[in-house]
């Protein structure tokens, strides 16, 4: 019996030996070389309508990015630059934006933009949208004035952030009703064909008015289990997976590069202000003390990623502030001290949701644990399903604290700090600062843009010192590609441009 | 009778020598098992961390000795609860039959069918999640398996002769459920326990693995199993040393029950 | 006749039970489908009038006979965040599961049979010892693992075939075959040692029985009455453990396709489950018990065929 054991435990070990001298050797050719193809390796379905107006899940966005663009669209460098229109104005009162056509775009389906598909386009997605910021900002347009080449809106007061809603409405044909199953847009690359849980094939768009992209089609396959999704990438069977966690990226054994950018997000340990003892901002702020950002990003990520400090990550560069990041530095002295003064000498206990389908955030949750103990604080881990975490957390609200990420959807600014307000619906912890409010207030209503940065940092300042949430990280995210496969860039946005991609034989 | 020992004595000095690892691990492990360490992440086997270490920095060793008694202690109670069950509703099913045995049949069926998912769902949604409620949810999954097996027994033996005969003499149902037929199903009976338990393990895991089994940072063989699958490249050893504690676990009971059962058929 | 009247009510019963208790699953889990169609960012008026649209305010037993009426004349709904009929959905998935199920039913049988009788009837102490460690080895691996095991050594390691590829059956039948192996494989292999387990024993207390001792006695060859008397009685077990077998294979492939990523009822049924759809866990949980209780009918026939002693009435 024991040679059997013995002969099983040998064997076991050869492969693990095999597999070390494997790393050695790479690949040095794909299947889609041939045919100027490439397949992507993605973690979710796109399981939502395709309806660029319709669309949640941010995985569905960043596939459907190559396919819709709006007037203007986002850039690497998080700027807007033209796309549909090919230059447009905005009025010195801040009041209108002109928007000059350009000549010769075509949809995918073969019919000519005109004024009336984007006149169409923005009724139809201040009315339909599911981004209730966007359908927000839209209800301030007065008026639209369309000519046969130029597009304007007319807003009733001035907003400063216009434009980062207008890049969200994307450019569709008037009265055209399929786009649920079969997308038509503006974009580098046009919808081909979708199979439910196995893959999602886009091909270039011939047509496109810019530059073209270099690659022939994009073949997303889809592979929910992640160890499983892995396993291809590292056969060789993907050329390109983005969203890899650290442990991945040492695992890789195949030669593929591994690029290294951030998830453009805040992630956070978000504490219900409502219930007992995180309505004491001393007992937040003990949290924050109690908590040593660096030594969990050396934990979980490697020291990838970048602290944060408060609601706002690095791609902001407009209103990040570094050194909010440091305002807490580890202390469990002081945290001891400020929960001694808040009452609670012996500490306390309390539970954490955490959303048990993202990694990154049962690790950091894990090692938080770990942390909090050194401060007499017993956190406990329970994990929830997404779905529960929705209903139950994000929109009931009922929890001590959790763990996620937050990002801006409508990529501005008060994407990341509207939630906050008092009384907003998306305010899960149940912040209310009456200085927040006003200095937010403040922000929204001024014209000026140095104004309006000036009072967001005032808001992010806010949120410091209240310790409104124990801020963490911006995430890192890490992309494998193929060897031979090149051009890919990091968005200050959740999205693949495809479009950029070429194979360099 | 003598060439049966070996499997007896195999399996007993296995299971005892488990038994014993994890019994210390309930009193003593060699490091703190949710201590983390940044110096010492991913680790190979040394004389420091006999198992290594995860990617956390943590002692698998350690991990290991707490997870395995948190296993056992749950993969013992469900297959106690669904051997219990089963066997009463086995035996009851299959000695009258009739309607109540359709009923139950169909319940079992039923449960069969029923994911294992939702129902775990169901039950931490009502009760929260805890080692008690999965051994619930879990107990409950495993009834129809023993009951199925059971129930055959007890069809094809009700109207043997003897039975009849031990009827005749005036002997009650429930006498001769207990002393005459009960005795005829133990060998099926412990190859199913054997295989239960190892379902039982197995299944804890892919709880564990969906976030509804025993909670991090706590250790569970199931959870630490799924862990080191996505390390398999880069430490294959931690995927190793909580794989083979699974397999001699099993296979210590395995082989006790293999023994004992090779024992009964002698006598 | 009448018994298979018999066999058809409890059918029906069967799924009504299945399909009550999973509907009632979803009054007690939090969520519903509104989050998953309209995220995250959706205001409460939006979600009340999604939730007045699909009927999910009115009482929860006008709503299941209502699905249960559908269900009776064919329509199975809706799955709202695909906005795809349930039917059309479950069609193609079902075809990737039932074609997995057979193909590593027949893996395990064809392998896990002749190795029982050779393990069953095996006299040497060290192949008997050698089988019943090798099978609990074998049997203690968890299916996930085996998948990952296989993966890494033929995908990864030797590169027999390609991890994460996957053939539609629509486009070529060889090559969707081709794609199940691995997996039907990762499925069959515990389970076989499970089947050469019970085999195995099943043939050994046969052996001990009177009649086979009095028939050696009498000189008659040991294989002949394995292969006459011992082997029919063996069987009878073995073939209810693989109607069981049967029926968990498909029940239990949910983590095998989610491992190979292929497009089956299993994966269907988890994301139904995260995303609340109800009607479509609905019809896969009334699919699979309808699967498990006519394979389990099947296995009682075969039981009473095999053994003249029982009687079903």
């Amino acid at each position: 019996m024991k040679k059997h054991l013995a002969f099983f435990l040998a064997m076991l070990m050869l492969l693990g030996l095999l597999c070390g001298c494997k790393g050695a050797t790479g690949k040095n050719t794909s299947a889609g070389m041939k045919d100027n193809s490439i397949t992507v390796g993605i973690a979710q379905d796109l399981d939502n309508s395709l309806d660029p107006y319709k669309m949640t899940a941010a995985g569905t966005r960043e596939v459907m990015f190559n396919i819709f663009e709006g007037l203007v669209k986002p850039d690497k460098d998080g700027n807007f630059v033209c796309a549909v229109a090919s230059d447009y104005s905005v009025s010195s009162d801040g009041l209108v934006y002109t928007f000059i056509l350009r000549s010769g775009v075509v949809f995918h389906n073969g019919a000519k933009v005109t004024a009336e598909d984007v006149m169409y386009s923005f009724k139809t997605c201040a009315s339909t949208s599911v981004t209730a910021a966007l359908v927000e900002a839209l209800s301030a347009v007065d008026a639209y004035e369309v000519t046969a080449t130029q597009f304007s809106i007319v807003l009733k007061e001035p907003n400063p952030d216009f434009l980062s809603y207008v890049c969200n409405v994307s450019i569709v044909p008037k009265d055209y009703h399929d786009q649920d199953t079969a997308p038509v847009g503006t974009g580098p690359f046009k919808f081909q064909s979708r199979r439910v849980l196995d893959n999602f094939v886009i091909v270039r768009n011939d047509d496109y008015y810019g530059q073209k992209a270099h690659l022939s089609k994009v073949t997303y396959r889809i592979l929910e289990d992640n160890t499983a999704l892995f396993t291809a990438l590292n056969s060789g069977s993907l050329d390109l997976v983005a969203h890899l966690t650290i442990d991945q990226t040492k695992n890789l054994t195949n030669g593929y590069r591994v690029a290294e950018g951030t998830m453009n997000l805040v992630q956070a340990i978000y504490l219900n202000h409502d219930v007992k003892p995180f309505d004491d901002v001393r007992v937040r702020q003990a949290l924050c003390y109690a908590v040593d950002v660096d030594a969990m990003l050396k934990l979980t990520s490697g020291g990838h990623g970048t602290a944060v400090g408060s609601s706002m990550y690095p791609a902001f560069g407009k209103y990040f502030d570094e050194s909010l990041a440091n305002a807490y530095p580890h202390d469990i002295a002081k945290a001891k001290q400020l929960l001694a003064e808040a009452g609670y000498p012996n500490g306390f206990s309390f539970t954490i949701k955490v959303p048990s389908n993202y990694q990154p955030h049962v690790d950091c949750a894990t090692v938080l644990v770990e942390q909090l103990k050194a401060a007499g604080i017993d956190a406990k881990i329970q994990l929830v399903d997404w779905s529960t975490w929705l209903s139950d957390v994000y929109k009931g609200r009922n929890f001590e604290a959790t763990i996620t990420g937050f990002d801006s959807s409508t990529l501005n600014a008060s994407g990341m700090l509207a939630r906050w307000e008092t009384g907003n619906g998306k305010n899960m912890i149940n912040y209310s600062n009456a200085d927040y409010d006003a200095a937010y207030r403040a922000a929204r209503a001024t014209a000026d843009d140095a104004q309006q940065t000036q009072y967001y940092k005032q808001c992010l300042a806010i949120l410091s010192q209240d310790a409104a949430n124990v801020y963490l990280q911006d995430l890192v995210d890490f992309v494998a590609t193929h060897p031979k496969l090149k051009g890919y860039e990091f968005y200050p946005l959740y999205v693949m441009d495809m479009s950029l991609l070429y194979w360099d034989k | 009778m003598k060439k049966y020992n070996g499997f007896l004595l195999c399996g007993g000095i296995l299971t005892a020598a488990m038994l014993l690892f994890i019994l210390l691990g309930c009193f003593w492990t060699p490091y703190d098992t949710t201590a983390m360490d940044p110096n010492a992440m991913e680790q190979s086997p040394s004389w420091q961390h006999l198992m290594g270490t995860d990617k956390f920095g943590r002692d698998i060793l350690s991990r290991v000795m707490e997870g395995a008694a948190s296993s056992l202690f749950i993969a013992l109670c469900v297959v106690a609860i669904g051997c219990f069950f089963g066997l009463i509703i086995g035996a009851l099913c299959g000695y009258y039959g009739g309607i109540a045995d359709a009923i139950l049949t169909r319940v079992c069926d039923s449960i069969t069918a029923f994911p294992s998912f939702l129902l775990a769902l169901v039950i931490i949604s009502v009760a929260g999640p805890g080692t008690y409620n999965i051994i619930f949810a879990l107990g409950i999954l495993f009834i129809p398996s023993f009951a199925r097996i059971v129930r055959t027994e007890y069809v094809t033996c009700r109207d043997l002769n003897y039975i009849q005969s031990a009827r005749l003499m005036g002997a009650g149902d429930l006498r001769i459920m207990v002393a005459h037929i009960l005795p005829n199903t133990l060998t099926v009976l412990l190859s199913a326990l054997t295989i239960g338990f190892n379902n039982a393990i197995l299944s804890e895991a892919s709880m564990s693995f969906l976030g509804l089994g025993v909670q991090p940072p706590t250790p569970s063989l199931g959870y630490m199993l799924n862990e080191s699958r996505s390390s398999i490249n880069s430490t294959p050893w931690y995927m190793l040393f909580v794989g083979a504690t699974i397999v001699l676990l099993v296979l210590g009971f395995s082989l006790l029950g293999e023994g004992l059962q090779r024992q009964a058929q002698e006598d | 006749m009448k018994y298979l009247a018999k066999k058809l009510a409890a059918l029906v019963a069967t799924l009504l039970v299945v399909s009550l208790l999973a509907f009632l699953a979803f009054q007690v889990i939090p969520g519903d489908p509104t989050t998953k169609i309209l995220g995250t960012e959706a205001t409460d008026e939006a979600v009340e009038a999604l939730r007045q649209e699909l009927g999910l305010n009115e009482n929860v037993f006008v709503r299941y006979f209502r699905w249960l009426g559908n269900f009776l004349t064919g329509d199975f709904g809706m799955n709202y965040s695909r906005h795809m009929p349930v039917s059309q959905l479950l069609g193609d998935g079902l075809v990737v599961t039932f074609a997995l199920t057979v193909l590593s039913f027949l893996i395990t049988v064809l392998v896990a049979i002749p190795l029982g009788i050779l393990g069953g009837s095996a006299r040497s102490q060290l192949l008997d010892g050698a089988f019943a460690v090798v099978d609990q080895a074998v049997m203690s691996i968890p299916p996930f693992f085996m998948a990952t095991l296989l993966t890494w050594v033929f995908g990864i390691l030797l590169g027999l075939f390609q991890p994460g590829r996957y053939t539609s059956y629509a486009d070529s039948i060889p090559g969707f075959v081709a794609c199940l192996i691995m997996p039907a494989l990762s499925i069959a292999i515990p389970r076989i040692a499970m089947t050469v387990k019970m085999l195995r024993s099943a043939i050994r207390e046969e052996m001990e029985r009177d009649y086979v001792r009095t028939a050696r006695s009498r000189g008659n060859n040991r294989r002949a009455i394995l292969a006459r008397h011992v082997l029919k009685n063996a069987m009878v077990t073995t073939v209810t453990f693989l109607a069981v077998s049967a029926a968990e294979i498909m029940t239990g492939s949910i983590i095998i396709e989610q491992v190979f990523g292929l497009p089956g009822v299993g994966q269907l049924l988890l994301e139904g489950i995260s995303n609340r759809e109800f009607l479509t866990v609905q019809a896969i949980v009334v699919i699979l018990a309808a699967w498990v209780v006519v394979v389990n009918f099947l296995a009682d026939i075969l039981h009473q065929l095999l053994d003249p002693r029982v009687r079903y009435e």
